[in-house]
């Protein structure tokens, strides 16, 4: 018999989950809950007794000193329905991941009991309040109960349990001719099977084939490997540009560019040409030197379309998706970044496109996605940025970082003939199917319900456990190649793999959760946590050894051959043949087109501002104020190699700029690794070029702030766009890649690994397109030389002396004080071509122990920085505005607000600060002020005087936080 | 010679290393051994003379915080860990660790524990934080009690907590012999929220068994053994190091 157990908290004990959840239904507006009672439900299938279910309860299920069980056979489930009182189950669609069932698996295992075949669990809510009705109860239950991508919920109706049905008797494998169908239907059968190709790919496809008719699983294959999110076909495509010259004006031009990638991106890298890059853009991770022993490797993904729709797993299999790419070049993930993008926390719920979530439904899932992931792996997650814009309301961003490190010359990349192909980690579902083709696809108001299956739901602990295997398999040296398995399953990574050998797989070896696939589901499922490596047949039995004895399933899947053909069977029968010169090869090139014109700039002066209220805006602006709410649920502590950490000063609230993290056993002289960020969308409203030259510096500048070598810093890109194949669109990135090739040249940072997201367009059931923001993410990995020379934003003591490091112009454009008036448009800050120069003599004065504090000027200009340094510190300054500026002379507001570039502000003892002018040299730099006793900001200008108390600042900063 | 310390790794801890290097720097020679390891006979728990439950999330902590881990303590090796203990060998459970051993009856481990069937009973909780929140914050420790962990510890130790579900709580009765029984091994210093970050009932961040050489907490010392990992390093000297915690373990452990 089937049964329910059901577990609440004791009567008499606080449920901090029901009172949160009280707090949300509060803050839904919707009126009249009393109280919400949750039970936690578990559906056990399978022949039991009565005893058993009973010893469940008691040993696994209910934690008796706070909980109440009660159990029964499903068939009596009821619900009592009585006045003001409602129940809302919900439970997951079934073939869905459902990670806690699968954990009661395994301690139901552990326990040596058996009988239970199945396992699924689901949650109670009763709602409580005398002015509940239906309606307003389906309100809090699609809004905050149940996300219908991936769940149900049932109204005062007990829900059935979501046992999977077995779905054997499909037939698995179809045929489909392609002879002799016109382009037409061929664009047709595309859009039908959602394969993303256009037409020219479709006829390369058709002509391949010739009179034999594709299989399902060929034709889904290849689908895959095209598509934009594995090819990158935008980025590769011969692009004709019409636009001015780079970083000029005009004179408009047309020309024509052999892809972006090559002559922007990897030009740059191949220009710079650092003997320390031990590997860029080939695999699954950028790789630098640490020192003479270790290598770090570094990569950030975006996960975006998954998180607009499911955000908690969308973001969560997108930080175990960056994970894998670390463990893919043989790397333990020592740190995790996360920058993301949403619409305004305010936004009125009402004004929303049809099948869009609220932007704070997306921010609270995507947040717990992160948190659970990296927490429950043992990553520190110490890096990143929340950016709000209205752009983003309909279309998430969300960048997912991960940085590893690996003995020095330990990742071995060459299959040979003969190694088996040995997949390691979870088992193949129904789940993420054709997550790539998806992923590259503009989404709209139906995208959700055609899209479900591509959702995929993480389980961290199997990836840890995979890792540990791979780990002890790497310094065994027991493999020749390995590759993670992420979008596009295992036809891209055996896929892959494959380019030059050829394989032969199996799948009916392939462990499934449930019967009944069909054989293109298993090779295209992307079940999370697997990874795939090539082991010599003579090392298969130890790699078997050491998966078991860390709970790792592993199975042989086949080999690689060394005739060039991916061979894929099913039960001895061939469902998939083909050539891995035409799949990796055939796909036609792309020419595409591009138009970038400058918006025509009024040189207008920003309305007057009243200087303490413009400051106290800005620091409590969304993106600028403390995330502290957010990055404290991260653990940013584990592998305890975290130096420089989030949070600092005496409080340890303050703003850091960035992380510094060491994988090595931390003594004299270790060596680690300075992680942060540079974004700036508003920039690339007014030039793209301009925003990626800002980027660039903001990330370089985080680094070096607190003492990462300016010349051993690299550089991750990370685009997400609209549809490129929308001139202005593609034009914008032209714009953007041309500014990235020059910036990394300047500061000789070159790219080690990126990746573009496309077609972040959304078009709503009106019909109406929401693009986002042409959005570049650099992320920088700096090498700081010694951990114990490290420095931090937060002033130190009173009575040093204030420095400004760089020049100050007129850069209101995009600026937050811009946005803070409404005005768009106007002067995007410049490049500053000599800043390189300026980091590299800061840098020295930071080794010699002149700096006290260091913190970069970015957004909100110098006065945000300073007031960011004094809440930080807790110590008072005082500051002259009529400090020498670029532009003679420059008024106060764009003394304290303008964002140019080149700039950060440090704080230098009196003793020191004419050794650290000497040092500087002939950069320029600035005394604006001095740290002071009292707790106050003072700033003096040409034309005003102002003061505010630190705490008013830091209330302001800290809003909600405090 | 250095005393053999055993870092009990299940499915899903992660701070296994981190609390080797601790033993390490402690005097210890640790070894981190998968749990299926000493299943399969390949180790025993008896050949070492200092053992640690690390932090981490053990199978996923789906089911409640450490709940599973209690399970298969218990299921695989309750006899060894009996014997481990009643020899007075020093045992540490942190943070999720602290859970399996709250969760598995070893602590508080009151008289009253042990239930007829031979397994303990479960006699106090950690449970879900009462900012509803994970959080990871440092924390300032003030030791105390019976614990040979905390003995003569002489300054409050500086560290961070890292979790969930960390909120101890026992009824009325378990408290108070808890309290007077000297095995509040470690409270939270400073009044209220963030001070004490979970909510824990009269601050109790970690106790001992009625014998002592049982230790569990909620914070992680072995996160805070160098100076540089401390957050205030930039200004100044800062005090607080978790490794004298060990240090005191280790020392134990030879004596045993």
């Amino acid at each position: 018999m089937n049964y329910c157990v059901e577990v609440v908290s004791k009567p008499g004990f606080r449920d901090i989950r029901a009172e949160n959840l009280e707090g949300q239904v509060r803050l839904l507006g919707v009126p009249g809950v009393d109280s919400v009672e949750i039970g936690d439900r578990y559906y056990l299938a399978g022949d039991l007794s009565p005893a058993l279910v009973q010893q469940l309860a008691d040993d696994i299920l209910c934690d008796v000193i706070i909980e109440d069980a009660r159990w029964f056979p499903i068939s009596a489930d009821h619900i009592e329905i009585g006045d003001g009182v409602f129940t809302v189950d919900v439970v997951l669609h079934p073939g869905v991941t459902d990670t806690p069932a699968e954990s009661l698996l395994a301690g139901i295992a552990e326990l040596g009991i058996e009988g239970v075949v199945q396992a699924a669990t689901g949650t109670r809510y009763t709602l409580r309040g005398s002015e509940l009705t239906q309606e307003s109860v389906e309100h809090i239950a699609a809004s905050l109960l149940a996300n219908d991508v991936i769940q149900t919920y049932h109204i005062n109706d007990p829900a059935p349990p979501p046992f999977t049905a077995d779905a054997s008797g499909a037939d698995p494998v179809a045929h489909i001719p392609l002879a002799g169908l016109s382009e037409q239907q061929l664009v047709e059968l595309s859009g039908e099977r959602r394969l993303s190709l256009d037409g020219t790919e479709m006829r390369a496809i058709q002509a391949y084939f010739g009179d034999r008719p594709a299989t399902d699983l060929e034709l889904e294959t290849l689908a895959q490997t095209w598509s934009e999110h594995c090819v990158h076909k935008t980025f590769r495509a011969a692009i004709t540009y019409t636009g001015p010259p780079p970083g000029e004006l005009r004179p408009i031009t047309t020309t024509t560019i052999d892809g972006i990638l090559a002559e922007h991106i990897r030009a740059a890298t191949e220009t710079i040409d650092k003997p320390w890059v031990r590997s860029a853009f080939v695999d699954d991770a950028g790789i630098v030197a640490l020192d003479d022993t270790t290598d770090l490797a570094f990569k950030v993904e975006t996960h975006n379309h998954p998180s607009a729709l499911e955000p908690f797993g969308g973001a969560n299999t997108g930080v175990g998706g960056v994970v894998r790419d670390v463990i893919g070049v043989s790397a333990r993930p020592i740190a995790n970044t996360d920058i993301l993008f949403f619409g305004p926390e305010d936004t009125d719920p009402t004004a929303l496109p049809e099948g869009v979530l609220h932007p704070r439904r997306i921010a609270a899932g995507v947040i717990s996605g992160i948190e659970d992931y990296g927490n429950k792996m043992g990553i520190p997650t110490v890096a990143g940025a929340i950016y709000y814009d209205p752009g983003y309301t309909a279309n998430p961003l969300v960048f997912c970082g991960c940085l590893g490190a690996l003995p020095t010359g330990t990742h071995p990349t060459a299959a040979q003939p003969g190694d088996r192909i040995v997949v390691l980690g979870g088992r193949t579902g129904r789940d993420g199917l054709r997550g790539a083709t998806f992923s590259s696809m503009e989404s709209d108001h139906t995208t959700s319900e055609l899209s479900g299956s591509a959702v995929q739901i993480g389980h961290p602990i199997h990836e840890k456990q995979t890792l540990e295997v791979i780990m002890q398999a790497r310094d065994e040296g027991l493999y020749n190649a390995i590759t993670d398995c992420g979008a596009g399953g295992l036809s891209s990574s055996v896929g892959e793999m494959a380019e030059e050998l050829g394989a032969v797989v199996h799948l009916e070896r392939v462990p499934l959760k449930y019967p009944g696939l069909a054989s293109w589901e298993i090779w295209l499922s992307e079940a999370q946590e697997r990874m795939v490596i090539a082991v010599p047949n003579d090392n298969v039995p130890r790699v078997t050894e050491i998966a078991e004895s860390l709970d790792v399933e592993i199975t042989v899947l086949g080999e690689f051959t060394g005739d060039g053909v991916l061979r894929i069977l099913h039960d001895d029968e061939t469902v998939g043949e083909l050539e891995c010169g035409f799949l990796h090869g055939g796909i036609p090139r792309q020419h595409l087109t591009a138009e970038w014109a400058p918006s025509p700039t009024e040189a207008r002066a920003l309305p007057e501002v009243e200087p303490v209220a413009a400051l106290l805006a800005l620091l409590a602006d969304p993106n600028i104020r403390s995330k502290e709410a957010t990055v404290r649920r991260y653990d940013h502590e584990v592998q305890g190699g975290t130096v420089l950490k989030p949070f600092i000063g005496p409080h340890e609230s303050g703003p850091a700029d960035a992380a510094v993290v060491t994988p090595l056993k931390i003594g004299p002289g270790t060596p680690g690794a300075a992680l942060a960020v540079g974004t700036n969308p508003a920039y690339g409203a007014i030039d793209p070029y301009r925003m990626a030259w800002a980027n660039i510096d903001e990330a370089v500048r985080n680094v070096v702030a607190v003492g990462a070598d300016p010349d051993r810093i690299s550089i991750l890109d990370n685009f997400s766009w609209g549809n490129p194949r929308i001139p202005d669109r593609l034009g914008a990135l032209v714009r953007c890649t041309q500014g990235c090739h020059d910036a990394a040249i300047t500061y000789g940072t070159p790219f080690i690994s990126g990746k573009d997201s496309l077609n972040n367009e959304y078009t709503g059931s009106d019909g109406k397109k929401h693009t986002i923001p042409g959005t570049l993410v650099i992320s920088s990995l700096g090498i700081v030389p010694d951990v114990g020379r490290t420095v931090t934003s937060d002033l130190k003591e009173p009575g040093n002396v204030l420095f400004v490091v760089g020049t100050t112009g007129r850069h209101l454009g995009g600026s937050a004080l811009a946005a803070w008036v409404g005005q768009t448009g106007g002067e995007a800050p410049a490049p500053v071509p000599t800043a390189p120069a300026g980091y590299r003599a800061l840098h020295r004065t930071i080794a010699a122990g002149l700096v006290r504090a260091c913190h970069d000027v970015s957004e909100g200009g110098i006065a945000v920085a300073v007031a960011e340094m004094a809440i930080g510190g807790e110590i008072g300054v005082t500051v002259d505005l009529r400090f020498p500026a670029a532009d003679e002379p420059i008024d106060d507001t764009t003394a304290a607000f303008s964002e140019s570039l080149g700039r950060l502000v440090a704080e230098v003892r009196p003793e020191d600060a004419a050794e650290f002018e000497r040092i500087m040299g002939v950069y320029p730099v600035s005394r604006i002020g001095k740290t002071v006793a009292s707790q106050e900001i003072t700033m003096r200008g040409t034309s005003s005087d102002f003061s505010l108390s630190l705490a008013t600042a830091t209330e302001a900063w800290r809003g909600g936080t405090a | 010679m250095k005393p053999r310390a055993l870092i009990l790794h299940a499915t899903g801890t992660n701070r296994d290393h981190d609390v080797a290097r601790a033993l390490e720097l402690a005097g210890a020679d640790p070894e981190i051994v998968h749990i299926n390891a000493l299943r399969d006979g390949a180790a025993s728990l008896l050949e070492f003379q200092l053992m640690v439950l690390p932090g981490g999330f053990s199978y996923g902590d789906d089911l409640g915080a450490g709940k599973l881990w209690a399970v298969a303590l218990r299921a695989r090796f309750g006899e060894d860990l009996e014997s481990f203990v009643a020899q007075g060998r020093p045992l540490i459970g942190i943070c999720n660790g602290f859970q399996a051993l709250v969760k598995s009856g070893m602590l508080p481990s009151l008289r009253n524990s042990a239930a007829e069937n031979g397994l303990r009973t479960q006699q106090a909780t950690l449970t879900r934080n009462e900012s509803g929140r994970f959080e990871c914050r440092w924390v300032e420790l003030e030791p105390g009690g019976s614990s040979i962990w905390t003995r003569d510890l002489e300054e409050n130790i500086y560290c961070p907590v890292a979790h969930g579900e960390g909120r101890f709580v026992a009824t009325e009765g378990v408290i108070s012999e808890i309290e007077r029984r000297g095995m509040v091994a470690m409270r939270y210093a400073g009044d209220g929220y963030p001070a004490n970050p979970n909510g824990s009932l009269n601050d109790i961040a970690g106790i001992c068994n009625p014998e002592g050489n049982v230790l569990g907490l909620m914070p992680h010392p072995e996160n805070h053994v160098v100076a540089e990992q401390h957050p205030q390093r930039h200004r100044g000297r800062q005090p607080g190091s978790g490794l004298a915690l060990f240090t005191n373990g280790v020392r134990h452990a030879v004596l045993v």
